[in-house]
């Protein structure tokens, strides 16, 4: 394994750096040294300054460290399990599910006699989407040894709710509409604390997870019956990495919404650094570029110095898919 | 004394819808260079998953250094027997030494760190298959004859008694093919460890096997290759208005 060491050095530089901007930079203009003494606890100028940074910049750059990191680790998984460099947490159908759990609750609300609807209910609502979707490819994986046919069914939930978005859609009123399609822009400005806290445990969970798979998935980039003559019990590693995946991307999709490209792309991105298909390199280091990146995401779509907030969906789709072209026209294929 | 390393015992094997092969014998020795041969579908390929643990055996008992196959878990059986397939390995974006530092993980720790012994072992592999001065190559740039070489090497590296392969010659132009057939009987002479291979290159095996199994879909005689010759074990294997055998020399004519 190569020295990666100043590589690691200079992405945690980038990583503060970019933090240290997406914090000072927002619809209020704070000046930068008036940032820095704030974060170090001493007192400021003007005390809603100090308000804005401890209550909405620095959870939101948490949120954006914690869905950059965990997406990111998310889409390396997907693509090592199915060796596939197209798979992300969207292909498995992680996504659609808490995407039907949210517009369940907020178009179909009505439906179900509704009830009291709070940011909360909708954490809950997306979790129960892509927690039992997940169940559903769990016992799938259980029965298929493929995991080509486990990819193209994850895909074919993603139809069947989209199917049931549209139908939702059509029978809900205009303000509901108007709900699940803010929803599905994806934000990571609204976490409080206490939120921040439970995405930060599941995050983290997922995330010691997915190291404990590092052997494991090594063993993968052979393929099954290579990684089962190296002595991988395929089953349990397959279920351990699609628990992690799910509780990442799962639970980042019912905090933060839907956010696209930066399951995809991050890996490539990352590729492009770190010359390697070694786990214990790519682990870590996807999960920095995958933080770094949500951060610079994030500071764009706030549009410094103006009142309007651009969805944090789009700014993603539109970096991650010129990002992915890129990569084909240069290399021509995309190596995994 | 030596010692027998793998015993397969009236074998059965297949899928469950569909027996593809049925009443297999044999017995190998430690260090024997072994070839299974027959014609496409017979079961060659299904008999070495059914050996590697890939698939379960439908009837019959396998016993791998004196214990039964199905006693071993995945990770012991692994540090038995190493495995080269023909599939393809789904990334070749990894370094030759990277692919052939995988052959360690049957005794790595969880994280998969090399240890001093495992470095050395590599090292012995890489030097075997002259592989040296290709370590640091990714395995898109390799030839089919290299990959395959890295490939043998990686099994080396597993540090089995036991290694089985399927079809390691498949695409390799002549000088290849005996190229690998030599390595393979140098690593099973040399260095103690039971070689078991399908294989179209019946003429080949017949030189250079210590042993052979036929698959014919009836008795499936085991043996030496002489011994499978006088027996005219050969004669039958393909249909005789195509090919004939010539017993003399060994090998196979077109029939004019």
């Amino acid at each position: 394994m190569k020295n990666y060491r100043f590589r690691f050095l200079g992405l945690l530089l980038i990583l503060l750096a970019v933090w240290l901007l997406n914090i000072s930079l927002g619809s209020v203009t704070i000046p930068f040294t008036a940032t820095l003494s704030a974060l170090f606890g001493q007192s400021v100028e003007h005390t809603s300054w100090e308000y804005i940074i401890y209550n909405y910049r620095l959870p939101k750059a948490i949120t954006a460290i914690l869905v950059g990191g965990g997406l990111a680790l998310s889409g390396l998984l997907m693509q090592t399990l199915f060796r596939n460099p197209l798979a992300g947490p969207f292909v498995l159908g992680i996504s659609s599910g808490a995407s039907l759990g949210a517009a369940i609750l907020l178009m179909g609300s009505t439906l179900l006699g509704g009830f009291l609807f709070s940011d909360f209910s909708l954490v809950i609502a997306a979790s129960i989407g892509s927690f039992l979707v997940l169940l559903v490819v769990l016992l799938v994986a259980n029965r298929i040894r493929d995991t080509m046919a486990l990819l193209i069914i994850g895909l074919m939930f993603g139809s069947i709710t989209s199917a049931i978005v549209s139908v939702l859609a059509y029978f809900s009123s205009a303000e509901q509409l108007q709900r699940f399609i803010f929803w599905s822009y994806g934000s990571v400005g609204h976490l409080s604390w206490n939120q921040n806290w439970m995405l930060g445990g599941i995050v983290l969970l997922g995330t010691i997870l997915s190291i404990l798979s590092i052997k494991s998935l090594n063993a993968f980039l052979l393929g099954e019956n290579y990684a089962q003559s190296l002595g991988v019990n395929l089953k349990r590693s397959r279920l351990t990495i699609i628990i992690a995946t799910g509780m990442l991307a799962g639970s980042i999709t019912a905090f933060a919404g839907p956010i696209a490209f930066v399951g995809l792309a991050v890996p490539h991105l990352t590729r492009q650094i770190f010359n390697t298909m070694e786990h214990r390199t790519l682990v870590p280091a996807v999960f920095l570029y995958g933080a770094i990146l949500m951060l610079f995401c994030d500071t764009i779509a706030q549009l410094p110095s103006s009142a309007k907030v651009l969805p944090i969906n789009a700014i993603t789709s539109l970096v991650g898919a010129p990002v992915v072209i890129w990569l084909l026209v240069r290399k021509r294929k995309m190596l995994f | 004394m030596q010692k027998e390393v793998v015993i397969a015992k009236n074998l059965a094997v297949g899928y469950k819808s569909k027996k593809v092969a049925r009443n297999i014998d044999f017995v190998l020795q430690q260090g024997e260079f072994c070839a299974i041969v027959g014609v496409n579908g017979i079961g060659k390929s299904t008999l070495l998953r059914t050996l590697a643990s890939l698939q379960p055996c439908l009837e019959g008992k396998i016993t791998i250094n004196q214990i039964a196959l199905k006693a071993y878990s995945f990770s012991k059986l692994a540090q038995k027997i190493a495995l080269v397939l023909t599939e393809p390995v789904a990334t070749k974006n990894l370094t030759v030494r990277e692919l052939v530092a995988l052959g360690r993980q049957p005794y790595t720790n969880w994280l998969g760190n090399l240890s001093e012994p495992d470095k050395s072992q590599i090292a012995l592999s890489l030097k075997t298959f002259q592989l040296e001065s290709l370590q640091s190559r990714k395995c898109f740039e390799l030839s089919d004859g290299q990959l395959q070489r890295v490939l043998i090497a990686k099994a080396m590296a597993q540090d089995t008694s036991i290694i089985l392969l399927d079809e390691p010659t498949t695409h390799l132009d002549l000088s290849h093919k005996v190229q690998i057939f030599k390595l393979l009987q140098k690593l099973a002479h040399e260095h103690k460890k039971t070689i078991l291979f399908t294989t179209h290159e019946i003429d080949l095996a017949i030189q250079l096997c210590d042993k052979m199994l036929i698959l014919n879909g009836a008795d499936n005689p085991f043996g030496e290759p002489c011994e499978l010759i006088e027996k005219g074990c050969f004669s039958n294997l393909f249909p005789s208005e195509m090919v004939t055998f010539d017993v003399k020399t060994g090998s196979f004519r077109v029939k004019k």
